[in-house]
């Protein structure tokens, strides 16, 4: 009898289900108790204000400032934003509202391919199109900021299109009829407000985009320079966050091992801080 | 006398031999109407017989059916909708209310706002002006006035179809079509929604689809019974009511059937 409550259909799948979330979250979990335990006390023996705010990344010299990755990640994101978001959201509007069917049915199978291409393809894509373009363009070598957020804003459209596009078909359709039924234009019943009723869904695929942004690694590596200093010019050459890690980890030993761990709390945190910040501005929104 | 005063009424919009199919399948055969202005004309008739989408063909909201197709011609003050007026131009003349409300996510004010922005009123004081007439005719003032900026979307479901009748009034439309307004909502929003129709119809051409017997008896001085596609038979309320010509017409306000 209490075997057979227990064991009934529901309380399996429940326990299924239950088990699966607390994977998620453990995963979550155990990552940050990782990288506090081991990127925390480097950044306390270094300084924090010597860590976050040090212009000057010289291992060697035992000088640990990851000032100039934390601005070549900030810049680098938002400029893949600027470059990537207005034309996903734009592209997701026309997939779901002007798009002919014979060209969804073109487009919307390259888009989802565009979301599996490896991140290194795009790197070598960087490097063989993008460098000489920006480097024609704007003189120097090519390797720059500048590059590596017009990639960025590339690599990022797959995430932005499908998650606007996804949040823009299921804006009501009522909402569309209400519009034209006023003498609206079909443009400006989409823009007015099919858009604005998308858009927290919208926003959402921002904040995944700048997620990716943040965190995309070996494409930026191929295309940014890699100089470890204060960006001042998007033509030249940055080093970002991500960079940073993956070029020194393989030699890194000690101190400056557990900088770099370091470097991945910092990261951490931005993206957190991020996430945050949209979702007060989120519901502040709601609120109002 | 009141005959008399009735025929004097202008004939606002026209239709002949409409047919209307939806790919293979035909929704309305033949019909021939003409709505006169300063009335409510009510649609009835049972489940799937044509009701909404005769209404649809008098704004052309049926264009954005893919495989919609019809022959006949509908005019409005002569006029026919389909060739001389632009599609934008006439549904700004013919409003229309739907049976779900469908208020925008955005503001009270802005919803209200959002068909004379189109019509590209931009100055603030006369979109103040419009908006507060418009909720006003639709009796919902009292109840939003110090509340504009909150969310449409924050109001009942009575409040929301009322909003949704103000905002069709706000782009001054000659005629106003509404679908099942009151089929949401309850008694007490539908006692103030057919109150407005009546205040409405002063000004307006009202249409109206009602599967509520007592509503079209209660406010509609023209009824049209559908049945299958057909218009089984057009005429004073209170005849089609009282003294229906056709047994199917008989039936249906007798509650046998639909
Ligand atoms: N978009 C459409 N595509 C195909 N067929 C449709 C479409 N809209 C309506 N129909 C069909 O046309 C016929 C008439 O539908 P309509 O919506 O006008 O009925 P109605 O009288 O309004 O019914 P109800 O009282 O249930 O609202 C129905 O058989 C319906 O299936
Ligand atoms: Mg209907």
């Amino acid at each position: 009898m209490m075997l057979k409550i227990i064991l009934n259909k529901e309380n399996i799948a429940r326990f299924i289900f239950l088990a699966a979330a607390y994977v998620a979250v453990a995963c979550v979990i155990l990552i940050c108790v990782f990288l506090f335990t081991q990127g925390v006390p480097p950044i306390a023996k270094i300084g924090l204000g010597d860590f976050l705010f040090g212009e000057k990344w010289k291992p060697s010299q035992n000088l640990y400032g990851i000032l100039p990755m934390t601005l070549a990640s900030i810049y680098t994101t938002v400029g893949a934003i600027v470059i990537g978001a207005p034309i996903g959201i734009l592209t997701a509007t026309f997939l779901s509202y002007f798009c002919p069917q014979w060209l969804y049915k073109v487009l919307k199978p390259m888009v989802n391919l565009m979301a599996g291409i490896p991140s290194i393809v795009y790197g070598f894509f960087g490097m063989a199109v993008l460098v000489p373009f920006v480097s024609y363009t704007f003189g120097g070598n090519g390797k720059a900021l500048l590059t590596a957020s017009i990639l960025l804003g590339v690599m990022i459209l797959p995430t932005i299109i499908s998650v606007s596009e996804s949040a823009i078909r299921s804006a009501q359709k009522s909402y569309y009829e209400g519009a034209v039924a006023l003498g609206a234009s079909h443009e400006i019943s989409v823009f007015k407000v099919i858009l604005p009723a998308a858009k927290s869904g919208i926003i959402s695929s921002v904040i995944l985009g700048i997620g990716r942004a943040i965190g995309e690694t070996m494409a930026v590596v191929m295309v940014a320079g890699n100089q470890a200093i204060i960006p001042t010019d998007i033509t030249r050459g940055a080093r970002t966050l991500t960079s940073n890690i993956v070029i020194e980890m393989a030699e890194a030993t000690d101190l400056h091992r557990a900088a770099l761990i370091g470097t991945a709390v910092v990261l951490f945190v931005l993206v957190l801080i991020i996430n945050l910040l949209f979702s007060v501005i989120k519901t502040r929104r709601k609120h109002v | 006398m009141e005959n008399l005063t009735q025929e004097n009424k202008n004939i606002r919009i026209n239709i002949e031999d409409l047919n209307v199919y939806y790919g293979q399948k035909k929704a309305l055969n033949a019909i021939n109407m003409e709505i006169k202005e300063n009335e409510i004309t009510a649609f009835i008739g049972p489940s799937g017989c044509g009701k909404s989408t005769l209404l649809k063909c008098l704004n052309r909201m049926n264009d954005l059916v893919p495989d919609f197709n019809m022959s006949g011609k509908i005019t409005l003050d002569g006029e026919d909708i389909n060739k001389k007026y632009n599609i934008n131009d006439l549904r700004k003349k013919v409003g229309m209310v739907f049976q779900k409300p469908n208020p925008f996510e955005m503001s009270i004010y802005d919803n209200i706002a959002f068909g004379p922005r189109v019509t590209g009123i931009k100055n603030k004081d006369e979109l103040d002006k419009i908006v507060e007439e418009s909720l006003k005719a639709a009796s919902i003032w009292n109840d939003v006035k110090d509340n504009l900026k909150k969310s449409a979307l924050a109001l009942s479901g009575g409040q929301q179809q009322r909003l949704c009748i103000a905002r069709a009034i706000a782009v001054k439309p000659e005629v106003l079509l509404m679908d099942e307004p009151t089929s949401a909502l309850d008694p007490i929003s539908t006692e103030a929604i057919e109150r407005l129709c009546e205040e409405l119809k002063e000004k307006y051409t009202i249409v109206i689809v009602t599967h509520n017997m007592q509503q079209a008896k209660r406010i509609a001085d023209k009824t049209a019974f559908f049945y299958i596609g057909e218009l089984v038979e057009f005429g004073e309320t209170h005849d089609i009511f009282k003294n229906p010509k056709e047994k199917a017409t008989h039936r249906y306000v007798k509650g046998k059937f639909g």
